[in-house]
């Protein structure tokens, strides 16, 4: 009923580990939020977490992008350990995320709040953007363009051509424009470039969960995750949500999806891991999990969740 | 009481509110003939209601002065003055509008500036008496004023990454605890230590032509002009290099900070290292005003440092707009200047100056020329107790 996903042979033929969450137990004083779980996420894949509320869903997240430092276990990423890292250092090893409850930065523009993402790749920082000494020899297309009618701004822009050329353009500017450049791309590829410069917190809702994740994706991750991206989303909603998450999947990013929405997470991702009670109940692919009677127990029959 | 405050709030935002906006919509020609209309303007203000070079004087503007009542201030040195506050509050805007911290210690910034030019310039400095001895040098050696001027910067950027270091861990009204004693701490070492001259000070502090003496052709002790043209020049260099900051990665991850520092975090902005940075960038700029000041006195003292002076430096940027550059440029202003034009008022000057604060507070708490993210934001937080009822 669903399509079926396509992947490319070399990742059919020997899935990479991007991810591994080594035996890793959280304890909270006497509560065991996560018990010894244990699960891979390869490269290319849109692995799905899911389980019943309180499940340790979210706990999980976080262990993994290194919000909480699991009580025994480890998260590799990238055969790095992730646990006890600051969060800007997480980042940067290539994993982004996105928030259960909308944390934009609201009076931000939509496209200051992805430039915001899209610094995190600069190099640029205090000294370079106060005194620009730092020249790069633009590209062709980089060049400041001559195209006024008016023979005095003419001038003025021949003049900027000429002395870009000869003098090369600051890296502070090349990278504020390639960011700007990224930004709107990845607006449109999100689907909200008609409000790029509205303030984050003027955007309607689904604006607003659409931007969190085009600000991940500017920080140019190798895993991104989601964190019930659908909350609060209408059916028709969801429906492009799945559309967006397959692109993203397309685009050759790594996503991990948490989700409680049991039709979006079956039709979207390509394994999935099923918690309840912080341990791991099941693990596989879609139809397999859907099938496995010990989900259903824990989750599926639940009528709640049928609704 | 409070809706007569409300319309009168309202009827304020549709005068000023809009003036952003038609700013932004001129041509950009129109700006910048304005800005430079504005800067010579800035650069004519010791002669204000003169046309220098004639006799003629242009009527009215003359009431503006400092000088047109009796017993008033040097008006060039009340400019001068007004100069080098608005150069603080550019510097503490970095910290309080941009970054959104706190520091109620600001004043020790400026008094390490103003230390390091009388430490390491001034011939009669017990530093400089030391270096005297050590190498061998003659007794009105001293280190030139223009090499100075990177010995304070540097100082006073390492002062503001000492005292942030540890402290910017902390957040909010806990911050602004730790740099209000900050700011005492400066004033009361420089007190009690020999080195820095104890309680009696520094003399002899140079400035740009070298130690204070009557031969001084420019920079003199009478004339207040030249050094009122000096600290606007390097006001107005420094306002540039801020904006420049205000409109980079930087000024970005400053605002992201400010808005959600967790989130920031997890988009790879590093809060510790921007803020350590709006911290010594602050503490530059305030320390470059201390060094103007110090070099003008020829001679300062610990006292001159006290917290009265920080909560003053708070009051620019608060009463100005804090987190717009104008704004805060505008409040110092007003609170440097409104003194000295009311002396009449003499001992009532305070309480007007107290009564003007409140007003202000009242009227436009966000400040008279406010960032209009700042504003927002303030909104945001007064309205969130509400939600959560």
């Amino acid at each position: 009923m669903l399509p079926k996903q396509k992947t490319s042979p070399e990742d059919a033929a020997k899935p990479e580990v991007l991810l591994e969450v080594d035996g890793v137990t959280l304890r909270f004083g006497g509560v065991v939020a996560l018990d010894d779980l244990s699960f891979n996420l390869y490269k290319g894949e849109i692995l799905g977490l899911i389980g019943p509320n309180g499940a340790g869903k979210t706990t999980c997240f976080n262990a993994m992008t290194g919000v909480y430092r699991p009580t025994s276990g480890a998260v590799r990423f990238d055969g790095q350990q992730v646990s006890g890292r600051k969060p800007h250092r997480i980042n940067q090893m290539g994993i982004a995320r996105t928030f259960q409850n909308i944390r934009l930065f609201p009076e931000m523009t939509a496209l200051e709040n992805v430039l915001v993402g899209a610094d995190s790749q600069h190099r640029t920082s205090v000294v370079g953007a106060l005194f620009r000494l730092y020249r790069v020899k633009p590209k062709p297309e980089e060049l400041p363009t001559v195209d006024s009618a008016n023979g005095l701004v003419r001038l003025w822009q021949q003049v900027r051509r000429s002395s870009a050329q000869v003098f090369g353009i600051s890296r502070h500017t090349l990278e504020e424009r390639a960011g700007e450049r990224k930004a709107y791309e990845l607006l449109s590829f999100v689907g909200i470039d008609d409000r790029a410069n509205d303030l984050a917190r003027n955007l309607p809702y689904g604006y607003q969960r659409r931007l969190e994740i085009a600000r991940a994706l500017a920080t140019e991750p190798k895993l991104l995750c989601l964190d019930e991206p659908a909350a609060g989303f209408n059916p028709a909603e969801k429906e492009e949500l799945l559309e967006l998450i397959r692109k993203i999947r397309d685009r050759g990013f790594t996503v991990l999806l948490i989700e409680h929405d049991m039709r979006l997470v079956m039709g979207v991702t390509d394994r999935i891991v099923v918690l309840e009670f912080g341990k791991k109940i099941a693990e596989g692919a879609p139809a397999e999990v859907r099938d496995n009677p010990k989900v259903i127990a824990a989750y599926l029959g639940e009528p709640a969740d049928a609704a | 009481m409070t809706e007569a405050l409300r319309q009168i709030n309202e009827r304020r935002r549709h005068v000023l509110g809009g003036m952003g906006d038609r700013w932004r919509a001129l041509p950009r020609w129109q700006r910048w003939l304005t800005l430079l209309a504005g800067v010579a303007f800035l650069y004519y203000l010791p002669f204000l209601g003169d046309i220098p070079g004639t006799n003629l004087i242009i009527p009215g503007l003359d009431w503006f002065r400092t000088d047109s009542i009796d017993g008033g201030a040097n008006w060039a040195g009340v400019l001068f003055v007004c100069a080098l506050y608005v150069l603080v509050a550019v510097g503490l805007n970095v910290v309080i509008g941009l970054a959104g911290l706190l520091d109620l210690g600001y004043v020790g910034f400026y008094a390490v500036g103003a230390y390091s030019v009388a430490l390491f310039g001034s011939a009669e400095s017990p530093v400089v008496g030391a270096l005297q001895e050590q190498f061998g040098l003659s007794s009105d050696w001293a280190i030139a004023w223009a090499i100075c001027i990177p010995i304070a910067l540097a100082f006073s950027l390492v002062a503001g990454v000492l005292l942030g270091w540890p402290t910017l861990r902390l957040r909010g009204d806990y911050l602004a605890i730790v740099t209000l004693g900050f700011g005492e701490i400066i004033r009361i070492v420089a007190k009690n230590s020999g080195w820095a001259g104890e309680a009696q000070g520094v003399p002899g502090i140079p400035g740009p032509e070298g130690p204070p003496s009557p031969d001084n052709k420019v920079f003199g002790l009478l004339d207040i002009k030249p050094w009122y043209w000096l600290a606007l020049s390097v006001v107005l260099v420094m306002v540039l290099l801020v904006r420049r900051l205000e409109h980079s990665r930087v000024g970005r991850s400053w605002l992201a900070i400010r808005e959600d520092e967790d989130a920031a975090a997890v988009m790879g902005v590093y809060p510790f290292k921007f803020k350590l940075w709006a911290f010594a960038i602050g503490a530059a700029l305030g320390g470059f005003s201390g060094l103007l000041f110090a070099s003008r006195s020829a001679f300062i003292q610990p006292e001159t440092f006290n917290v009265q002076l920080s909560i003053l430096f708070v009051a620019m940027v608060v009463v100005g707009g804090s987190g717009n550059m104008a704004g805060v440029a505008v409040g110092a202003f007003l609170l440097a200047y409104l003194p000295e034009r009311f002396r009449d008022f003499s001992e009532y000057r305070v309480l007007a100056f107290g009564l003007a604060l409140v007003l202000i507070m009242l009227l436009r708490p966000q400040g008279l020329l406010p960032s209009r993210r700042r504003t927002r934001e303030l909104q945001d937080r007064a309205k969130e107790p509400a939600n959560v009822a």
